[in-house]
C-alpha cells in the first residue's frame, strides 16, 4: 500500500469516527467538540483532492466559525451539570433503519454509475483560477452570496438580541 | 491519488451519519451539528467531482454552500436561543405550537 493511500485511510477513519461521535454521543459538550475532528478530518480530505485554498476556507470558516457558534450555543442554553438530561434519543431503531436503507443506496448508486475516468491532474495553486471564475462566470451568485450573509447577520441580531423591557 | 469511489464513499458515510443524527437526537443543538455534517459530505462530493473532471466549477460551488452554510447556522443558532429563552427547552418534541 502507497503511503498516500495509508494516510488517506486515517484520515477518513479520524473523519467518521468523530462525525459518528457527533451523533451519537450522549454528552451536547462532546459532540461539539468532535465536530471538530470532523471540520479538521474534512479539510485534509480536501488536501488530497488538490483543493488547497478551499481547505483553508474550511478551516477558517467551520472550524474558527461555526464551530466556535455552536460551542457558543451550547454554552449559552445550558447549564454545563445538566448535560446528562439534555441530549437523549429515540426512535433508535426505525430511524436507523432508514439510514441503513438510504446508506445502501447511495453505495449501490456510487458503484454502478460508470463515472468519467479520472484524468492525471498535476497539482497547482487553484486560488488564481478561484478567484477568476468568482468574478467572471459566477459574479452574480457571488453577489447574492454576499446579500444573503448581509441578511443572516442582521436577522441573528434581531433574534437573539434581548429585549428591555421599561 | 485514490480514485474517486473512495471519496464518494467516505462521503456517503458522513453523510449517512448526519442524516442519523437529524432523525435519531431529541436536541436542537445536535440536529444542527448533523445538518452540518451532511452538508461538508456534500462539499466533498463537490470537490472529488471536481477533481475527476478537472474542472474548477465545483471548488466555487462549495463556497457558496459554505456561505448557506454559514448564514444557516447563525440564524438557526440565533432562533435555539430565542427558543431556549422562552421555553427553558431545546427538545424539538416540545416545539409545537404550530401543531393542532
Amino acid at each position: 500500500m502507497e503511503i498516500s493511500t495509508a494516510i488517506f485511510y486515517l484520515v477518513a477513519a479520524v473523519t467518521v469516527g468523530s462525525a459518528a461521535m457527533v451523533a451519537f454521543s450522549r454528552n451536547i459538550i462532546h459532540s461539539a467538540f468532535s465536530l471538530l475532528g470532523t471540520f479538521a478530518g474534512v479539510a485534509g480530505i480536501y488536501v488530497f483532492l488538490g483543493a488547497d485554498f478551499v481547505a483553508g476556507v474550511q478551516v477558517l470558516v467551520y472550524v474558527g466559525g461555526i464551530l466556535v457558534l455552536i460551542l457558543f450555543a451550547v454554552m449559552l442554553t445550558h447549564r454545563i451539570t445538566d448535560v446528562q438530561i439534555t441530549n437523549r434519543s429515540a426512535g433508535r431503531i426505525p430511524g436507523l433503519v432508514v439510514v441503513a436503507i438510504l446508506f445502501v443506496l447511495l453505495v449501490q448508486s456510487i458503484g454502478e454509475t460508470p463515472w468519467a475516468k479520472a484524468k492525471e491532474v498535476v497539482y497547482k495553486a487553484t486560488t488564481a483560477s478561484i478567484g477568476d471564475l468568482f468574478l467572471g462566470d459566477y459574479l452574480l451568485p457571488f453577489e447574492l452570496a454576499s446579500l444573503v450573509l448581509l441578511a443572516a447577520l442582521i436577522g441573528a441580531v434581531v433574534l437573539a438580541r434581548q429585549e428591555i423591557k421599561e | 491519488m485514490a480514485p474517486l469511489n473512495y471519496y464518494l464513499v467516505l462521503s456517503a458515510v458522513i453523510f449517512a451519519i448526519g442524516v442519523a443524527g437529524v432523525i435519531v437526537r431529541r436536541n436542537v443543538i445536535v440536529i444542527l451539528m448533523s445538518v452540518e455534517l451532511m452538508l461538508n459530505a456534500v462539499n466533498l462530493t463537490f470537490l472529488a467531482f471536481a477533481r475527476s473532471f478537472g474542472s474548477m466549477d465545483g471548488q466555487v460551488i462549495v463556497f457558496f454552500v459554505m456561505t448557506v452554510a454559514a448564514a444557516e447556522a447563525v440564524v438557526g443558532l440565533a432562533i435555539i436561543i430565542a427558543l431556549f429563552r422562552h421555553r427553558r427547552s431545546l427538545d424539538p418534541r416540545e416545539m409545537q405550537l404550530l401543531k393542532w
